[in-house]
């Protein structure tokens, strides 16, 4: 039996075997030292329980780190924003400053639990710099750290979207107590922001469309932001009924279609993200 | 949707948690907790010993929904999601209460985000009781003797309280259901109760959104069990909430 030569057909099935057993370093020490003095019979054994700790089995270690994975890039996305944003020398008053400062050291927080919890659990985490992102999303929003009002916006939809993108993954995560649990603690951390960035927007009444009431909840599909180009963060929040059951005057009390839509946030799929995020990478 | 809650027949079956001990280990140790803690936790729940077909949810008729001395969430995802609808008819409660009767000096701001979130708490309420059909407890005879209705401070303190912690139970209760379809609706629900929690505190104090009470180093959210929250809830129902046959993993 030749090692390299198994290796080599995994990798046409799993273009990352080379990743995950590299991250797997010791496991693949311990396996050379158990090879040196194994019979060519409990060979098939070894490699066998060397992958099971890379795959960890159908629903297990791979699938939720590559969510994790994908988590951790939002936070990156979150956190070099709000390094830049409380650095840019806009913000109004220190009350504004303070809160930006809190969050970003959230997002800073998440950045470093994730990248623990990948690593711990034998996966390689993501990484990101400043230099990695374009938060004018490649000239969308060209004045995003010199123009107050589209700095909170793209702010709002950062948490907004990041919210959705949480909880279109718990599902995922299921298999693992433990994960789920710290993905849904994120989860509420990243609303907690949202309802506050809503809250200093309506504040700032900055970019806020005419005739638009901006609540720390979202009505209908409304972003609450005079800009066309953050709708796919909004677009599939309109929803009233929710399991077959419909919410707008339920059971004869007085639900109006705004309250029933703001009472539920909904989920975006991972490509949904991914095509909302592309843009703000550089 | 395929596994409408509305059949309540056809609950979503997963596979048993597949992590590798090893990685599970790895993570508890980190997260700071350890088995035994685990375990402790699990086994508060034994502190009634009520036979559940004494306090049978089964029977609905026109006086199903008329306050309980006693409800008996019962077992499995339909006992989370009552174990939710309990949370839910406290806040619902609350909300109905503190509009009917509003506190002195409340601004038009205060009364727009307060009649938002009880049309929220309303909502998530009739929700699960159409949900859970007859599988639903009954309804909860709340106790607000110790909230000052006229006054802003007692009304929103008690807001903040209930919000907080409606976000840690459902924190702590998404890994005890086994349905995909159920998780997702309660984190539906959740991140509602974040945004109340926030406004709220936001309202009683300006930045205080996620300040350290609730968030940790890890910038983690509050998450409690479902025994810690319902000795909490107790200080605001008369009615004994049963809640030993809920699931506790």
């Amino acid at each position: 039996m030749n090692f390299s030569n198994i290796i080599e057909e995994i990798e046409k099935t799993d273009p990352e075997v080379y990743e995950k057993l590299d991250s797997r370093r010791s496991a693949m020490k311990n396996f050379l030292r158990f090879a040196g003095k194994a019979s060519l019979a409990t060979l098939p054994f070894a490699v066998g329980g060397m992958f099971k700790k890379a795959y960890a089995g159908p629903n297990g270690t791979s699938s939720i780190t590559d969510v994790l994975n994908f988590a951790l890039t939002l936070e990156y996305i979150e956190w070099e924003f709000y390094k830049k944003a409380v650095a840019s020398g806009i913000i109004p008053n220190p009350t504004a400053l303070a809160a930006l400062t809190t969050i970003r050291n959230h997002e800073a927080e998440h950045v470093a639990f994730l990248t623990t919890v990948i690593t711990s659990l034998g996966a390689t985490p993501v990484s990101f710099t400043a230099a990695s992102f374009d938060y004018t999303a490649h000239g969308t929003f060209p004045t995003v750290f010199t123009d107050y009002g589209v700095m909170l916006a793209v702010a709002q939809t950062f948490e907004d979207t990041g919210v959705r993108a949480y909880k279109g993954q718990a599902g995922n995560l299921i298999s693992s107590n433990e994960i789920l649990r710290a993905a849904l603690r994120i989860h509420s951390v990243e609303a907690r922001h949202a309802s506050h960035l809503r809250e200093m927007r309506r504040r700032s009444g900055l970019l806020i469309p005419a005739g638009t009431l901006l609540q720390p909840w979202i009505t209908l599909n409304q972003s609450g932001i005079a800009s066309a180009a953050v709708q796919p963060s909004y677009d599939g929040e309109e929803l009233t009924t929710q399991a077959g059951v419909n919410i707008v005057n339920i059971n004869g009390f007085t639900i109006a279609a705004e309250e029933a839509s703001e009472a539920f946030d909904e989920p975006l799929t991972k490509e949904e993200v991914v095509s909302i995020v592309t843009p703000f990478f550089a | 949707m395929q596994n409408k809650v509305t059949d309540l027949n056809k609950v979503v079956q997963l596979d048993e948690p597949s992590i590798a001990p090893f990685s599970r280990r790895r993570f508890l140790t980190y997260a700071g907790l350890s088995a035994s803690t685990v375990l402790i936790a699990s086994s508060c729940k034994k502190e009634f010993n009520n036979d559940p077909a004494l306090v049978s949810n089964a029977e609905v008729g026109s006086g199903h929904d008329k306050p309980k001395e006693v409800v008996n969430l019962g077992s499995g995802d339909i006992g989370i999601l009552n174990y939710a609808y309990a949370l839910e008819q406290l806040e619902a409660a609350f909300y109905e209460q503190v509009i009917a009767t509003p506190y002195d000096g409340i601004s038009s701001k205060e009364m727009e985000y307060l009649k938002d979130v009880r049309d929220h708490e309303i909502a998530h309420r009739e929700f699960f009781k159409n949900a859970l059909g007859n599988r639903r407890i009954g309804g909860l005879k709340t106790n607000f003797t110790s909230i000052n209705f006229s006054s802003r401070a007692s009304v929103l303190g008690t807001a903040k309280a209930l919000e907080d912690t409606g976000v840690s139970a459902y924190n702590g209760a998404g890994e005890l259901l086994e349905s995909a379809t159920y998780l997702l609706l309660a984190g539906k629900i959740v991140s509602v109760e974040a945004r109340h929690a926030a406004a709220i505190r936001d309202l009683l104090t300006y930045g205080t959104f996620a300040d350290s009470t609730v968030i940790d180093a890890n910038g983690l959210d509050l998450v409690r069990t479902p025994s810690e929250v319902l000795a909490i809830a107790s200080a605001f129902t008369y009615t004994k909430i049963i809640s030993n046959n809920l699931p506790t993993s």
